[in-house]
């Protein structure tokens, strides 16, 4: 029998402030424990939370970015629980007025083309610590520097038909953040992470089945795993006459299992109910629209403008979309004077391979731009060119026509090194010199390649046919 | 005299009061009042409380003395940082003397519910001095300070200043800082200040009020000034809320509030009936909000980060809790916890605390009505009774509550209102309350200050 997949996703993303949600601690990555904590992050007596304008500038931009509508008026509220992780015994976070509902994401769906996932709801609140357990022999430590990260938590409508889908979802979910400078969005350090929620349904039904959730995916390609492993348990299940139970499921990558946390049954009453300590988050109706004037380019619009402006081919634009350091980087490869088809090729090569090495461009665009040139110009040959962009990434102070030189790179034009490789070549060759004159033309290629050879890659290789041409026409 | 005379002086009354048996103390020493004293003498001589000791409420926290809220799951914390209202306590020239006894995290009305024993009534140590804040309350009557801090949740510094014989002044909510006051119910948490003058207990509110960027919760307005005390109330319409007036009052609170009156008309006043019929309800209401905050406010107390820790049997985080939260708290923190936690459970948040917040608004409604119809100030009994025998209330919850029956509308509504000496009844002080609209407590203050005068000279008032 077929089945529907019903998918839903939850995403933190942890929004890119130099301060923490509520108190001016700093918000850093591998600190040494406890080293940002203060009265308010550490839940000590009397202290109180401060809103931090920077994150709701920030959740207020990855909200517009999102086509989600921003509230005027938003309500912090108290979730509680208790866990030696969460210094208050509560989590402050929004609930029943969140900052901002009802947005989409258009993205690429591997099955069914171009759609669109909605958008429930994003709002804002606060990360709690982190348990160590590998700390100390036989007991638990808490480290709460990142309690009090702000989070942005965006939940999707269940709009999400299969677990590629899903991968999908998030891969534009996390261009559209980054892009609007909201989050890095980085799963390594923890600035996105995402709970999946999932069900199944005979094709055609309209009503929800029981979905499960499914926590500790710690990349997409998990996401899509777990949610892959939880759909076959949750069709075998039903195939078999067994029931769904509504449960939370963990996603053990290494077994490529998931295995059940907690039962509905089990699950927390969190008791939500508004901040006393913090009155409504207000915003101008200025300034939500100043906000949203200041969005920067969004993905889709960036590849439409690079394919229309550049004539470079849709995949070209999409590739080069799909990361903005990566388009970014084009554009001034572009602007410093390379032809758009060059330049797409050189970044979707060799830039892109060092990019997804390092993320980050150990060549400079200009220098790139400079290395493009002297192939244009005919100093030095592409496969040269390749050698000299490993080297200047090696040593990146160098200018390209400088390390050309001292690699010995650049194309040798002068009629006598040219002749002289020609007639080795030819000596060496005399049987497909002779085939060749008896009208296989098309060992005129293989003639190149060993000049280009002998000569170490050094030959131009516009000046070497005519000289070829010249020995092979003498008889 | 000097600031060290003053310290002297103060840790000799402070020792008395111990050997009295008030337990009105939780922490005090004589060095830090010595060098409170040599802070004091290189501040400028007129600043406005120069030398001025204070006692401060176990729940307002310092960096020179344990703050313990009187639990024993706080027993021997010290914070790292020290309260606003404290700093510019400071700042202005008072001396720190003491940190006050209280009920356990403020929840009580008799100063009984303290895990390191009651605070006695200095008048009579068969009874109680009220609460929460009575170790502050006993501290002023006793004569050891002339002012005190308290916090108010819901009436803790009124009523004990009625059954003390001494003002009580809960300010505005939104006018003092709660950032470092150790947090109870946070939409209601005032500091707030006893006196033995209203011109004491205004002093200081003047000094600790006004905005905090600490606090997201005080008002972005000038801070209150020292109010010029009025010679009379001439031209002042004075409302008596007819709900506050029950027929079964007690007789002799009933007679402090025909002096109160009668000398209310005498300073040129003009008394009007008028009707705050939801205050009906303030009492229940309070007992769904105020535990709801509280059952939060509270959760961090998990022997996690700081104060003691119990391990528990069982072992693990949940045995942790349990031992750690079951030793810690008191019975009565534990029955407001529970409340707190039921009343926001799901399928019943609508019923309690929704519906609470709802007739929390009717109650403030009231109240503006009354003030926008022309009134400018309202006045009541503060306590339905002097000062109850110590244990008379302890074994019924709901009993011990409405000892707040006058005072918890107005923590509800966030106004200001005190409490000042009206009279006797067979010894013990009465009360009467005044009440002001939201941020008028500089004209409540004035308004108090003739009435004290006035009835200063009753021979039955002091």
């Amino acid at each position: 029998m077929a089945w529907e997949t019903v998918i839903g996703l939850e995403v933190h993303v942890q929004l890119r402030t130099r301060t923490k949600m509520f108190c001016g601690c700093r918000t850093t990555f591998g600190d040494p424990p406890n080293t940002h904590v203060c009265p308010t992050c550490l839940g000590l007596p009397g202290a109180l939370p401060l809103p931090n304008a920077e994150a709701v500038r920030l959740a207020a931009r990855g909200a517009l970015a999102l086509g989600c509508t921003v509230h005027e008026i938003s309500v912090f509220a108290r979730k509680n629980y208790f866990y030696p992780d969460l210094p208050k015994g509560y989590q402050i976070s929004q609930f029943d007025q969140p900052l901002a509902t009802r947005g989409r994401v258009a993205f690429e769906s591997p099955e069914r083309g171009r759609i669109e996932a909605g958008i429930t709801r994003l709002h804002l609140e606060e990360d709690a610590g982190k348990l160590l357990h590998d700390r100390f022999p036989g007991k638990t430590a808490v480290d709460l520097n990142r309690a009090g990260t702000p989070l942005a938590e965006i939940v999707s409508e269940p709009d999400i038909r299969s677990p590629a889908e899903a991968r999908a979802y998030l891969t534009t979910l996390r261009q559209v953040l980054v892009y609007a400078g909201v989050s890095d969005c980085s799963m390594e350090q923890g600035s996105l992470r995402v709970d999946a929620n999932i069900s199944i349904r005979p094709p055609g039904e309209t009503a929800l089945g029981t979905k499960t959730e499914v926590k500790n995916l710690n990349s997409f390609a998990n996401v899509e795993r777990a949610l892959e492993a939880e759909r076959t348990r949750q069709i075998g299940l039903a195939e078999t006459g067994g029931r769904i139970a509504q449960v939370t499921l963990l996603f053990d990558a290494g077994a490529g299992e998931v295995r059940e946390l907690r039962s509905k049954e089990e699950s927390h009453d969190y008791r939500y109910f508004p901040d006393p300590d913090l009155p409504p988050l207000v915003l101008a109706p200025g300034w939500i629209a100043e906000q949203q004037a200041a969005l920067p380019e969004l993905p889709e619009a960036r590849r439409a403008r690079l394919e229309a402006d550049y004539g470079i081919p849709a995949y070209d634009a999409l590739v080069l979309t799909g990361e903005m350091d990566l388009a970014n980087y084009f554009e001034s490869v572009v602007a410093a004077g390379v032809e758009a088809k060059m330049a797409a090729n050189w970044v979707m090569g060799d830039v892109m391979s060092s990019f997804n090495e390092t993320g980050g461009f150990p060549v400079g665009a200009p220098r790139l731009a400079a290395l493009v040139t002297l192939v244009r110009d005919g100093v030095v040959s592409h496969q040269a060119a390749r050698r000299i962009y490993a080297e200047l990434a090696q040593h990146p102070d160098q200018d390209p026509r400088a390390a050309a030189d001292r690699l010995g790179l650049v194309q040798v034009r002068d009629q006598g090194a040219l002749s002289a490789w020609v007639d080795e070549v030819l000596t060496a060759h005399p049987g497909e010199v002779a085939r060749y004159r008896s009208g296989e033309a098309k060992l005129m290629g293989f003639f190149v390649g060993q000049v280009m050879k002998r000569s170490q890659g050094k030959a131009d290789p516009k000046g070497v046919q005519p000289v070829l041409h010249e020995r092979l026409s003498r008889r | 005299m000097s600031a060290a005379a003053v310290a002297r002086d103060t840790g000799a009354r402070l020792a008395a009061a111990d050997a009295a048996g008030l337990n009105a103390t939780l922490y005090w020493s004589q060095e830090l009042l010595d060098a409170e004293a040599r802070r004091v003498e290189a501040l400028p001589a007129d600043s406005s409380l120069h030398g001025m000791p204070i006692a401060l409420k176990d729940n307002i926290v310092t960096t020179d003395a344990p703050t313990t809220c009187a639990s024993r799951i706080l027993a021997g914390y010290v914070s790292p940082y020290e309260a606003t209202a404290v700093t510019r306590l400071r700042g202005a020239g008072a001396m720190v003397a003491a940190k006050a006894n209280m009920d356990e995290f403020a929840m009580g009305s008799s100063t009984e519910h303290s895990a390191f024993g009651r605070v006695v009534h200095p008048l009579d140590p068969s009874r109680v001095p009220g609460g929460s804040s009575g170790g502050s309350a006993a501290l002023v009557a006793a004569g050891v300070v002339p002012a005190a801090l308290g916090s108010e949740t819901g009436g803790s510094v009124r009523q004990p200043a009625s059954f003390c014989g001494v003002v009580g002044v809960k300010p505005s909510y939104g006018r003092v800082s709660r950032f470092g006051l150790v947090a109870f119910g946070s939409s209601l948490d005032c500091i707030s200040v006893f006196g033995r003058t209203v011109d004491d207990a205004a002093r200081v509110l003047a000094a600790m009020s006004g905005h905090d960027p600490l606090d997201r919760t005080t008002l972005d307005r000038p801070s209150m000034r020292r109010p010029e005390p009025r010679r009379d109330l001439r031209g002042l319409r004075i409302g008596l809320p007819r709900e506050y007036f029950p027929a079964d009052l007690h007789p002799g609170v009933a007679a402090g509030m025909e002096r109160a009156r009668r000398a209310t008309r005498e300073l040129g006043a003009e008394l009007v009936d008028v009707s705050l019929p939801h205050s009906a309800f303030a009492v229940p209401t309070y007992y769904i909000v105020a535990p709801a905050e509280a059952a939060a406010n509270l959760a961090r107390y998990d022997g996690v980060r700081y104060g003691p820790r119990r391990i528990g049997a069982a072992g693990g985080i949940q045995a942790l809790y349990q031992a750690t939260r079951g030793e810690g708290f008191g019975p009565e923190v534990q029955r407001r916890i529970l409340i707190g936690t039921y009343v926001l459970s799901a399928g019943y948040y609508d019923a309690y605390y929704r519906k609470a917040q709802r007739v929390r608004k009717l109650i403030a409604d009231d109240f503006r009505r009354a003030f926008t119809g022309g009134v400018d100030l309202l006045l009541t009994p503060t306590t339905p009774t002097p000062a109850f025998r110590a244990g008379e209330k302890t074994g019924d919850p709901v009993a011990m509550y409405l000892a707040d029956v006058f005072v918890c509308a107005i923590s509800l509504a966030g106004l200001p209102a005190l409490s000042l000496p009206v009279g006797r009844s067979e010894g013990l002080p009465v009360g009467a309350q005044l009440i002001g609209p939201f941020f008028e407590d500089e004209a409540m203050l004035a308004a108090a200050a003739a009435l004290e005068r006035a009835l200063g000279a009753d021979a039955e008032v002091r």
